[in-house]
């Protein structure tokens, strides 16, 4: 009775929600490119990093190296490469999170803080309290820990934690789960989700904002070009890290398209998943519901 | 490993690394050609530390990176890495005449053979602290100390394709502290321009020839009048007169007595006026 009143309420909410793209016929469709990333990985144990082949036992360590490289000078870059417009992303993100007092909120993946602050701020919370910031990799915390004491949110927690395995949280904790520019860097993105299903409470939101696939073709080559040509170029003048940008860029290539993310999320268990694209396509806002 | 000739085979190269080969019968040719002379190969000592920092960048990307480090390394010296990036991206030209100058002279040859490194697991530093004073090897331990250096902070060649111009630009950047060694000259700023100088004249480095122009800038009033009444004469005739500095085989000089070295290699000890 509990879990139908609950999914009344939801459906009146994301009907009047009429920006996003439903996607319930996609909960019984395979999607070809999950598909396809589950049996190859199944069959000899390695997984991509960027365009490269590498051990899934690998991965993680190639990643963490890449964000403790690039930790300290990893705002600037996200300014110099997006002209500042990942602001503008984040600020919608947070708007349609729509958080509301008195809330727990996880973000995963949060590593130099930038939506725990914006959250923090849209709820007028003076301290950031109730807010976890979780990410694997401690420089990345580091530098967020910094700006936090830096901009006075001394109440926010900050975790060590892989995406995939949150142990040392606990079933249904969390009234919201986000995941800014991250999850496209787990190894096993369905364990990821899996656990975000796992700590959410019955009735919490799954929000992830991603780097997506853009639907116009032409424009798509131009941001092929844009990011082939000159990320890695930027990321060598500003932060000293070529091979780190270029496999950021590599790995917005891998990552799975809208819909194909959105039956992997649906897969997880989550309902009402539905997915907003920003500045066409390049980012979209991945949500979904925990019943 | 196919060896890079110029822009057009970048191309080639990063579509082959992608799985798809491109070639028309000139490149396939002149890459059997080049394949059979030289040692690109596996068993070509710098092989390995090329191929793990290599980066293929086009000629447009070149252009950038070499515009972006300048403006970079003088709006914040604080970045050698932008002084590298600098340095690999504008010097083509000069590195090919750098190698050929070390393939006239005898030693040079030797040391393109050879291919020796410079850093701490291949210098054996305390035997070189054992060795007498005013010894080469003695006389460079002394430096780094007094300056508080390592032979350990050079950073890897990442833009220049060609293997064999990559490792001229690693042993220009790995024997540094010992050119500052054989000419007698600190690592403070009136002693790194008058290297600059030195290293510009004999390399032809646009990176050098900057350095060496755009650091005197900064020097206060008195320090400058010290490097035009003395430093500057000095590194002028030195460069003109002394050997080229990558065909110095330091690693068989260790023990060679610095009185002597410096006679060999024609370069007139410093004497301030």
């Amino acid at each position: 009775m509990a879990s139908l009143i609950r999914r009344t309420l939801l459906l009146r909410t994301f009907c009047r929600a009429k920006r996003f793209t439903c996607h319930s016929q996609y909960v019984h469709q395979e999607s070809a490119g999950a598909e396809r990333m589950s049996n190859s990985s199944k069959e000899s144990n390695e997984t991509h990093f960027g365009f490269q082949t590498v051990k899934e036992s690998e991965k993680a360590d190639k990643v963490y190296e890449v964000f403790e490289e690039v930790a300290q000078s990893y705002d600037k870059m996200n300014d110099a490469m997006s002209f500042g417009i990942h602001r503008l992303w984040k600020d919608i993100f947070v708007d349609r999170l729509a958080p509301s007092k008195p809330c727990k909120i996880l973000d995963v993946a949060g590593g130099t803080g930038d939506i725990a602050f914006r959250i923090a701020k849209y709820l007028r919370n003076s301290d950031g309290g109730g807010i976890t910031v979780c990410d694997i990799n401690q420089a990345m915390l580091d530098v967020g820990r910094k700006r936090a004491s830096e901009l006075g949110f001394s109440g926010m927690e900050w975790l060590q934690g892989n995406a995939e395995c949150l142990s040392s949280i606990a079933d249904n904790t969390y009234d919201s789960y986000t995941i800014a520019f991250g999850i496209r860097n787990v190894t096993h993105i369905d364990k990821a989700l899996k656990e975000a299903y796992r700590v959410l409470k019955p009735g919490g939101q799954f929000m992830c904002l991603e780097f997506s696939q853009v639907q116009n073709e032409n424009l798509r080559w131009l941001y092929d070009q844009y990011s082939f040509q000159a990320i890695p170029v930027m990321g060598q003048l500003i932060a000293g890290q070529w091979k780190a940008y270029q496999y950021l860029v590599e790995s917005i290539r891998q990552f799975p398209n809208q819909e194909e993310f959105a039956g992997m999320i649906e897969r997880a268990g989550f309902a009402f998943v539905r997915h907003e694209n920003l500045t066409f396509g390049v980012v979209a806002i991945h949500c979904g519901h925990k019943l | 490993m196919l060896k890079l000739i110029n822009g057009r085979n970048w191309y080639a190269a990063c579509t082959f690394r992608r799985g798809i080969v491109i070639s028309s019968e000139k490149f396939c040719l002149k890459a059997e050609a080049s394949s059979e002379e030289d040692s690109s190969g596996a068993d070509n000592p710098y092989f390995a530390d090329f191929q793990k920092f290599h980066i293929e960048a086009s000629p447009a990307q070149k252009l950038v990176l070499s515009i972006g480090s300048a403006i970079t390394t003088l709006l914040n010296p604080g970045r050698p890495d932008a002084l590298g990036v600098f340095g690999e991206t504008s010097g083509h030209s000069a590195l090919q005449k750098m190698h050929e100058k070390m393939m006239a002279s005898s030693d040079g040859q030797l040391i393109l053979t050879d291919k020796p490194r410079i850093n701490s697991s291949t210098v054996d530093l305390n035997w070189l602290k054992k060795l007498p004073p005013n010894t080469l090897g003695r006389t460079y331990i002394k430096f780094l100390e007094e300056n508080n250096v390592t032979p350990d902070s050079r950073t890897p060649v990442q833009f220049v394709d060609d293997i064999e111009l990559a490792f001229v630009m690693q042993r220009y950047r790995e024997i540094h502290d010992l050119v500052h060694t054989v000419l007698g000259m600190p690592t403070n700023m009136l002693g790194e321009v008058a290297v600059k100088w030195v290293e510009g004249i004999q390399t032809g480095l646009p990176m050098c020839v900057s350095g060496a122009i755009f650091g005197p800038l900064r020097l206060k009033p008195k320090q400058r009048q010290r490097y035009l009444n003395s430093y500057l004469p000095w590194a002028l005739s030195t460069a003109a007169n002394a050997e080229f500095v990558l065909n110095i085989y330091f690693e068989k000089r260790w023990e060679q007595p610095m009185g002597e070295l410096l006679k060999e290699l024609k370069i007139e000890p410093f004497v301030e006026t």
